[in-house]
């Protein structure tokens, strides 16, 4: 006779074994494997030969001149992030605030500004660089003809090339932002609106008193995860940039160790690498989350 | 009376104006690849505007279908992505269920941890796995992607699934369980209908996972036999003088049948991704 808590404790195993095998096999193991690899001199010419060579990597990362400097690159990293999930946010929210009112045609609009979320990233970034192409490209036919004023080279200066991947992004990306604040809208019970406007509250007075901070508890898990998403995005600088031209000057951190992994071979290098991006990400999520939190019990 | 009215009226107008200059920078794009893929071949490069060009054709879209390999293209990434889905919902079922309902030894750390995997850069796993799938001679394979795509999909599909769970109250379990069902039974008849939109949701996002990958296809397909639709496309985009119609048609098709599921399934996913981002 199986006592009815053992047969509970069976059926929680089998619903976890299967996820956990493979979890172990395609997470875990390969997260240890990186870590190893980052201690040790693994390149193409050594990719069954390799040594443990301490933190040579590491140091590498952080002090050998490379072209172009890690430094440069992380601070490139930033403004992406920053840039990107700032106008995501911004737009969104002003897009779901609007949306959330009495508009005609308001499914339509939604459906139509939900698009380039729905739409394949790698779709979008192809698209674009066709886009900015110098003579052929849209942009720059639409800035020739209606502005009068020259093309730009977007894909050939590095400082173009990056913002050609920031305005690809933007445009990628506020869909996201719209629909969770969209949700959180709507969640906002009427009657707070009706009290206010009893109170004779104006517009902004409501947007700024009622929808917002209700607004901040949905928004800040999601900012969290776009602030990831976006200081991670790969698809997006590697497919509108050709892979870092002109010159590997247009590089994210994603970016730029994929390249030394799979163009360079410098495997030991890019693990060491992929670390270091994790420790950032894992040191910036614990304390804006934490600091969040904080800002939210001070309310 | 008079000012507030004018007032409200500049105000719906700003709205508008807001609203369509945010629509138009949406659609452009899009009709710009319709444009394209209707361009005859000797004008792919044209410095004309026009929504529909002057002698608008379907040659690239037949193109397509008889002198390239796309349909092969579809039926890799359709057979990949099936697997990947299919694979992944079950998974996440059963794991995202014992992660809501039980307490068990490391809960907590199994869940933070699949949140910790969505800050690894790309290559954290991919470097490794990539090595590991060459000592094993998996590179060039199916069964090496589907591994690496479960990798990215699984954590996040688990998470969801959890969230998801949270939402359902246990006391349906509870009364089938008095009532003398097993717990299998409470969770396999009960609940899991009662998820199906998160199912739904989990589904496609794992589908989405495997449809629109490059970066990892770019590594792990090098045999054009087995190559998947964007390492095609962006093949294409690579010629783009001559096969930038291509391109377009095809991104067109590829992206039509996504989109249309996104828009179909997007007031389940607003639903799915704040419960699942808030709860927790």
């Amino acid at each position: 006779m199986i006592s009815e808590k053992l047969k509970k404790n069976i059926f929680i195993y089998l619903l976890l074994t299967p996820a956990f095998i493979v979890l172990i096999g395609v997470v875990f193991y390969p997260f240890i494997y990186n870590i190893v690899i980052s201690f040790s001199n693994m390149n193409l010419r050594h990719i069954k030969d390799w040594q443990i060579i301490g933190f040579r990597q590491y140091y590498k990362v952080f002090f050998e001149s490379s072209q172009p400097d890690f430094y440069v690159i992380f601070i490139k990293t930033i403004i992406w992030t920053v840039v990107n999930v700032f106008f995501h946010v911004t737009i969104g929210v002003a897009l779901a605030l609007i949306l959330n009112q009495k508009i005609k045609g308001r499914s339509i609009y939604r459906m139509l500004l939900i698009l380039p979320w729905a739409i394949p990233q790698y779709v979008v970034a192809l698209t674009w660089r066709g886009m900015f192409s110098y003579e052929y490209g849209a942009i720059n036919l639409i800035i020739q003809k209606y502005l009068n004023l020259p093309g730009v080279e977007w894909l050939k200066n590095p400082t173009e090339a990056f913002l050609a991947c920031i305005l690809t992004n933007v445009w990628l990306g506020f869909p996201f932002m719209m629909v969770i604040a969209l949700g959180g809208l709507q969640s906002i019970p009427n009657e707070l609106y009706e009290a206010a406007d009893i109170d004779g509250a104006k517009w902004w007075q409501k947007v700024k008193n009622i929808t917002l901070p209700l607004l901040k508890p949905v928004m800040i898990p999601a900012i969290t995860l776009g602030i990831v998403w976006t200081f991670n995005n790969l698809n997006i600088v590697w497919l509108v940039s050709n892979g870092g031209e002109p010159s590997d000057q247009t590089h994210i951190l994603v970016s730029f160790v994929y390249k030394a992994a799979f163009n360079l071979y410098r495997y030991g290098y890019a693990a060491a690498l992929s670390v270091v991006i994790f420790i950032i990400l894992l040191l910036f999520s614990l304390k804006f989350m934490n600091k969040t939190k904080v800002t939210e019990k001070i309310y | 009376m008079k000012i507030k009215n004018k007032k409200s009226f500049l105000v719906k107008l700003i709205t508008y104006i807001f609203l369509t200059i945010f629509t138009i920078i949406v659609i452009y794009p899009i009709i710009q690849l319709v444009s394209i893929s209707l361009r005859p071949g000797n004008r792919l490069l044209s410095t004309d505007l026009s929504i529909i060009p002057k002698d608008a054709t379907f040659d690239s879209f037949i193109k397509l279908f008889t002198e390239r390999p796309f349909l092969k293209w579809i039926v890799n990434s359709l057979y990949v992505s099936f697997v990947v889905t299919i694979s992944g919902v079950i998974l996440a079922a059963l794991a995202g269920y014992a992660m809501s309902r039980f307490n068990f030894f490391g809960k907590k750390i199994a869940l933070l941890s699949l949140l910790t995997t969505q800050m690894f850069p790309a290559t954290m796993l991919l470097l490794p796995m990539y090595i590991m799938l060459v000592n094993l001679g998996l590179i060039n394979s199916y069964l090496g992607i589907v591994i690496v795509y479960s990798a990215t999909a699984l954590p996040f599909c688990i998470w969801q699934m959890k969230g998801y769970y949270d939402t359902i109250p246990t006391t349906l379990e509870e009364a089938a369980l008095i009532d003398g069902a097993s717990n299998f039974y409470a969770f396999y008849k009960i609940i899991l209908p009662l998820a199906a939109p998160a199912l739904v949701i989990t589904a496609l996002f794992s589908f989405m996972t495997a449809w629109s990958e490059y970066v990892v296809a770019a590594q792990i397909l090098q045999d054009t036999d087995l190559w998947t639709l964007p390492l095609g496309l962006k093949s294409f985009e690579d010629n783009m003088t001559s096969e930038w119609g291509l391109y377009a048609a095809a991104s067109l098709i590829v992206s039509i049948p996504v989109v249309i599921l996104f828009l179909v399934l997007s007031k389940w996913l607003v639903s799915g991704l704040t419960l699942g981002s808030v709860k927790g």
